[in-house]
């Protein structure tokens, strides 16, 4: 893939970049920014997961965060006090993804040979049917502890080695967000690599297909269903994964954390970024965690400049983006850093 | 037996009041073929306007039936604008977008609706002004209140009306024949953008007798009520077949009754295992079960293209 003495250089400085990121944000910004970092890389984990169904295939999921869910709950019930379990997280994790995979064939299974609006608004109920359950499996067995959510979640640690604790590499003393980045980062670039892999494969051109023309895809013998069903418990799996890590890194989860709007943010990073493009997805996830915060700040500044807070950021930011998806579609619909490929199709439909 | 019946009224007065958001989902997919997520969150502006415009006329000289109608047509007018606009502004530029374009628009269209309800409103819950008649009649051992038989008489009477409108009228003529083809009625003298603006400002009028409904029922709005009672409508839609008129009318009667009486006796039925706190669920499984067993619901054709 790497050809070009241009293109190493650059590889090698993201590389050292990536590396160095946590330790200069913490340096210059303090721990809690290297905390939204990780966050950032959490959210582009489940963004490039959404970005299989709906990038690729062209299917739109919107509970799209109830798989997460699944992932979080499922690390947290066997990785706390709620039962007394404390499994390891070699098991825990793969278990939560393949819980959250399976989640997504049961649901996909009788909506996917529909239309795809019927999809969106089936997902959308399953979203709001995963919170309702979470909220109420506290009667008349304790499973979930309902909306007080599950605490003291055991953070991620690999036989002695706990995330949790910091702990001294050579001369460098890392703190725990900062040890969560790396492990993120992995899992996040394994997850890259596999979007990039899966967009050129057999699979990927199959879903391309589908995307564009389903009657037409399958004439040509792509068996449609079964590969809607294939993305669609794929993004499961990743988001389930991502949820597992997600309850390890917090030590808490509530059903609160999985609302639909949680499923909207997830769509607006694809959305903006540029759905289908690997690099457009996760640039879309680190603005939409970042800029938040940065409006956070924004209603700081207020309070000390101007007295009072004027427009209270918190109470703007959905409505900033639903005003930034109307106004994609309409004029951007490819996104900021577009698919070249589903740039050109929606110019062609549009026209 | 008179829980029985009781739970029965109530389902049916619950049930109308879907029906009515439900044919808002219908007529506009019935003609486009979308779904406008934004429904909802017109009903609970309807509902939003109506207790503002009556809370600031309760007080003055005016007789309460007259505030209440004052506050119904305020709601409906409101509504008949934002409906208008957002066919306007969100989905008639992505008309021969692909399918994904108007979807994503109207979530942002719902998350704006919301926002800015929440603005102007603000996160808590508000009482609705008790203006209702608050008597109540016997019938076969069960309560029926003066506000159920309001809402059952106006549902009804509006359902009669809309039915007659569609099947008889010029314009429902005109609705009928661009849900055939929205092209071919352009050679036939038919303006289509014209008829489909006018099925958006239908739909929301009778949304905002919903919002106005579900308002004075519950005595309570909040600006997040509309994303439920969407999703109720939706599934009550499709339960009745969607873009069939008179389904959503039947799905939404229905639908309210499975729920209440789902409600009612799921607890009985499972020994408290499962309490009348999983109420919001049945629609959900209704909606799912007709996906599997009858996609095309219950008086809808079964379709030709179900790619």
């Amino acid at each position: 893939m790497v050809k070009t003495r241009s293109a190493w250089l650059s590889f090698i400085a993201l590389t050292v970049g990536l590396v160095l990121l946590p330790l200069l944000v913490q340096a210059g910004l303090g721990r809690g920014w290297v905390r939204i970092i990780d966050m950032a890389l959490l959210y582009s984990m489940l963004a490039l997961g959404l970005n299989i169904v709906v990038g690729y295939a062209g299917l739109l999921d919107l509970g799209y965060i109830a798989f997460y869910a699944v992932g979080a709950y499922v690390y947290a019930l066997l990785d706390s006090p709620q039962f007394g379990l404390h499994w390891p997280v070699w098991a825990v994790l793969p278990l939560g993804a393949a819980c959250a995979g399976l989640f997504g064939l049961l649901l996909g299974t009788p909506t996917l040979r529909l239309r795809g609006d019927y999809l969106a608004i089936v997902t959308l109920g399953f979203g709001e049917i995963i919170r309702i359950f979470l909220n109420n499996l506290n009667t008349p067995v304790n499973i979930t502890n309902g909306p007080q959510g599950i605490s003291v979640i055991d953070p991620i640690q690999f036989g002695t080695l706990s995330l949790a604790a910091p702990h001294t590499v050579g001369s460098i003393e890392l703190s725990s967000p900062q040890q969560y980045y790396y492990l993120f980062l992995l899992v996040f670039l394994v997850i890259v690599f596999i979007a990039i892999r899966l967009q050129h494969s057999r699979i990927g051109r199959a879903w391309a297909a589908i995307r564009e023309d389903e009657l037409a895809a399958a004439a040509s013998g792509i068996p449609v269903r079964n590969l809607k069903l294939l993305a669609f418990s794929m993004g499961a799996t990743f988001g389930g994964l991502a949820g597992g890590l997600f309850a390890g890194f917090q030590g808490f989860v509530s059903p609160e954390s999985f609302n639909l709007m949680e499923s909207v943010m997830i769509l607006c990073m694809i959305v903006l970024g540029g759905m289908g493009n690997v690099v457009g997805v996760i640039l879309g996830a680190v603005l939409l965690t970042v800029l938040p915060e940065a409006l956070r700040m924004l209603g700081d500044w207020q309070l000390n400049h101007l007295g009072h807070i004027v427009v209270n950021p918190d109470d703007v930011r959905m409505l900033l983006f639903g005003v930034a998806l109307i106004g994609m579609m309409l004029f951007r619909p490819a996104g900021l850093w577009p698919n070249r490929r589903i740039q050109r199709e929606w110019r062609n439909k549009g026209s | 037996m008179d829980i029985f019946i009781q739970q029965l009224i109530n389902g049916l007065v619950l049930g109308s009041v879907y029906a009515l958001i439900a044919l808002g989902y219908t007529m506009v997919y019935g003609i486009l073929e979308l779904i406008n997520f934004a429904h909802g969150e017109i009903t609970m502006i309807g509902a939003m306007i109506s207790l503002t415009v009556i809370g600031t006329l309760t007080g003055t000289a005016l007789p309460a039936p007259l505030i209440l109608l004052i506050g119904l047509l305020a709601a409906i007018a409101g509504c008949m604008v934002v409906g208008y606009t957002i066919e306007r502004i969100a989905y008639r530029p992505l008309r021969t977008a692909p399918r994904l374009a108007p979807l994503i628009t109207a979530i942002g269209v719902s998350i704006v609706l919301q926002n800015v309800a929440m603005l102007i409103w603000g996160r808590q819950y508000l009482p609705f002004p008790p203006l209702l008649p608050q008597g109540w009649h016997n019938l076969l051992g069960a309560r029926i209140t003066d506000i159920q038989l309001i809402i059952l008489a106006t549902a009804f009477g509006l359902m009669l009306a809309l039915d007659a409108l569609v099947s008889n009228s010029r314009l429902g003529r005109g609705m009928r024949a661009t849900a055939q083809s929205s092209q071919l009625v352009g050679l036939m003298g038919v303006n289509a953008n014209q008829i489909i603006s006018m099925t958006f400002i239908i739909g929301s009028a009778l949304a905002a007798v919903g919002g106005f409904m579900v308002g004075a029922y519950y005595g309570l709005t909040h600006y997040y009520m509309g994303f439920l009672l969407g999703l109720k409508a939706f599934s009550a839609a499709v339960l009745g077949g969607i873009g069939q008129i008179r389904g959503a009318m039947l799905g939404g009667l229905l639908l309210g009754v499975i729920e209440s009486l789902g409600a009612g006796y799921i607890g009985i039925l499972t020994h408290g295992v499962i309490g009348s706190n999983y109420q919001d669920v049945f629609a959900f499984v209704v909606l799912i079960a007709v996906l599997i067993v009858r996609p095309s619901g219950l008086l809808g054709k079964p379709a030709v293209d179900r790619a």
